[in-house]
């Protein structure tokens, strides 16, 4: 069976100053995900996580170009897909889930109006279905008495129910896949945890696929089966989630694991020398070589290529061989 | 033996609230509801708890930015509770603080150098020179190049600001310095730079910080106590190791239950809270944390708990003990 989402050298670049300026935010991006997987997109802040995800959906600022690859979801290109084609694979085939409830929610239409949208629009429902699909909806991201809530404003509701009814709304069209990005960095531990437990049910009940966003390794340990691990607008490694955690191989990815405080230890942190390379003006070879410890002279003069393992793990790294961590030594 | 530097008792800060229309009555939001605790000399003491739970409000107290409505702060043996606002210079000069935001905590139209200045002039007779000596000297402390100092606060990343932060708040040889949520806003690459620079300084100086935070493992790793903080109250109280090994209150456990795994395979103890944290205008009778605590008694909705020792330095808040 072909995979769900399917993913080849995607390329966005930013172009600025009349297109003087280019910067590389996605380059050459490549991943494919399974119906019903959750599949983990981690990365610091600038390392083109959201970008792939935008052009996922073709939601782009003017100045962004998708330069080149492709993006093959249920056996079509959506990049072949006219504007108003794409407007029927979003919200129906692929929902998104944003960060910032509040900002993705009107504040001046009713939950129940906004939660119907994507079901309306698509023409799925109409009248009192329409209206019991959205209570169903509501109750099945845990709102009390949704009757009563259905009338009311997203001012009215605490933060951790705004999102939970964000992610009603991207359930209402009955996606294949949602693209989650960052959606609990602004909730509180223990609501983190409900909102968390609360995706992996109703993935559990609808066999919806996730692309879940985060800078957060905890997130990912605990949600998704695989990870994509980028690095200025590339993937640097890519695994299964055990994997990743217990034989890291692109020395990135190893130096953020070990740059993370852990519960119960006062180990010294590992901190990554330097700053996360500016996007216009790459460093050459392998981007990630002047905060690199195994850097050697060909790493700052050729890029390394995707090695691609028999386990289906990929790695961007000269020295991925030789950078294996024995399962005892990583972090167990 | 430790020695105190900051002593706290009692700590409450009320804020009046208007009565809601006509016949409304007028109450009071409870932010901070009858603290106490102490940060030893050169050591750190991390808060945790969730948003509204009172920690920023509490930091405001120390830093003197909000009067208490009762209780008493002791710094060196001094209450700066009852003192008036014209004797606090000197208590301000040794208290300082690091906020989240190193995006909006440094004027955008000063240079770096005058920014971190600003304070020590404040507070001390320099001459020009030794303000500028002693601006290198700190930008070379917290791990930035003293040629930095003439640029303005947007040429620099996240982390480096934070450590411009971190500068000015040395600039005044401060004894005690609050840091409130210092890393949440950076990178996780960037965090473990400004955690270390934190320890790095501590050990050099023998500072003290009073470490706010939600982020428990961030908080074990760097205080040596730790305290957690829920609806204006403190409900337990240990050294951070400890409290992590044997979490007494449920409502602590519910905090590392909550957190997140650091691999696959870690399986925690769920508890899941129901509901979400009650507002602090009307905080549920009995312990505050009874309607969303799975271990609730009818003792819990009646009787207030109140902090006991269970083991020599752990304290908790908790009719189950």
């Amino acid at each position: 069976m072909p995979p769900l989402l399917r993913v080849e050298g995607l390329k966005t670049h930013y172009f600025g100053f009349g297109g003087s300026r280019v910067v590389k935010a996605v380059d050459g991006v490549s991943f494919t995900i399974e119906a019903g997987q959750t599949f983990g997109l981690v990365g610091e802040s600038g390392c083109g996580k959201t970008t792939t995800c935008h052009s996922l959906v073709r939601l782009l600022a003017p100045s962004a170009r998708i330069v080149a690859g492709r993006i093959e979801f249920d056996g079509q290109n959506l990049l072949d897909l006219s504007a108003r084609e794409m407007r029927e694979v979003r919200g129906r085939r692929i929902a998104s889930i944003l960060q910032d409830p509040m900002a993705s929610l009107d504040p001046l239409f009713s939950i129940g109006n906004q939660v119907a949208e994507p079901a309306y629009y698509h023409g799925l429902l109409r009248g009192r279905p329409l209206r019991r699909r959205v209570i169903e909806l509501l109750a099945a991201v845990r709102i009390p008495s949704p009757e009563k809530r259905f009338r009311e404003f997203p001012h009215q509701m605490s933060g951790g129910m705004r999102q939970r009814i964000v992610g009603a709304i991207a359930q209402a069209g009955g996606p294949k896949l949602i693209i989650a990005d960052e959606p609990t960095t602004n909730l509180d531990v223990t609501i983190q945890l409900q909102y968390l437990n609360l995706l992996k049910d109703l993935q559990r009940a609808t066999g919806v696929a996730l692309i879940f966003v985060t800078h957060n390794l905890g997130i990912v340990a605990k949600m998704c089966d695989k990870v994509a691990v980028m690095y200025a607008g590339k993937i640097v490694e890519m695994q299964p989630v055990r994997g990743l955690f217990y034989a890291p191989r692109h020395p990135y990815t190893k130096a953020l694991l070990d740059s993370i405080p852990k519960l119960g230890t006062k180990e010294p942190l590992y901190a990554i020398p330097g700053q996360p390379p500016d996007l216009s003006k790459l460093p050459t070879g392998c981007s990630f070589h002047p905060r690199c410890v195994k850097a050697t002279r060909r790493c700052r003069a050729e890029e390394p290529p995707d090695e691609c393992d028999s386990d289906g793990a990929t790695t961007r790294c000269w020295h991925a061989a030789a950078s294996q961590v024995t399962p005892e030594v990583a972090h167990a | 033996m430790p020695e105190p530097l900051l002593e706290v008792r009692d700590l409450k800060k009320h804020f009046p609230v208007k009565g809601l229309g006509f016949f409304g009555a007028a109450g009071a939001v409870k932010a901070v509801d009858g603290i106490s605790f102490t940060v030893d000399r050169g050591k750190t003491l991390g808060l945790v708890g969730e948003s509204g739970c009172g920690k920023t409000t509490t930091s405001k107290l120390i830093l003197a930015a909000e009067r208490p409505t009762g209780g008493s702060i002791e710094f060196e043996g001094q209450d700066i509770a009852a003192l008036p606002d014209r004797h606090l210079r000197d208590y301000r000069r040794k208290v300082q603080v690091v906020f989240q935001d190193p995006y909006s905590s440094l004027s955008p139209r000063m240079r770096v150098g005058e920014i971190i200045a600003e304070p020590m002039l404040a507070h001390e007779n320099l001459s020009r020179q030794d303000g500028e000596a002693r601006v290198s000297e700190l930008f070379e402390l917290v791990g930035l190049r003293p040629d930095m100092a003439r640029l303005f606060p947007h040429e620099f990343s996240g982390g480096q600001r934070q450590r411009l932060a971190i500068a000015r708040a040395l600039s005044t040889k401060a004894r005690l310095i609050v840091l409130d949520e210092p890393v949440s806003a950076l990178d996780v690459s960037i965090r473990a730079h400004i955690i270390s620079l934190l320890e790095d300084l501590q050990a050099r100086f023998g500072v003290s910080y009073l470490f706010i935070a939600h982020d428990l493992a961030a908080v074990s790793h760097l205080s040596h106590q730790t305290a957690v903080m829920y609806l204006g109250k403190l409900v337990e109280v240990a050294d951070s190791l400890e409290l992590c090994a044997e979490p007494l209150h449920p409502y602590t456990k519910a905090l590392f239950a909550a957190s997140l795994p650091s691999h696959p395979d870690e399986k925690r103890e769920e508890i899941v809270l129901s509901g979400e944290v009650p507002s602090a205008l009307n905080p549920p009778r009995g312990c505050r944390f009874h309607p969303r605590c799975p271990f609730a008694m009818p003792r819990c909705s009646q009787e207030e708990p109140e902090l006991t020792e269970q083991a020599p330095g752990h304290t908790v808040a908790c009719h189950l003990y």
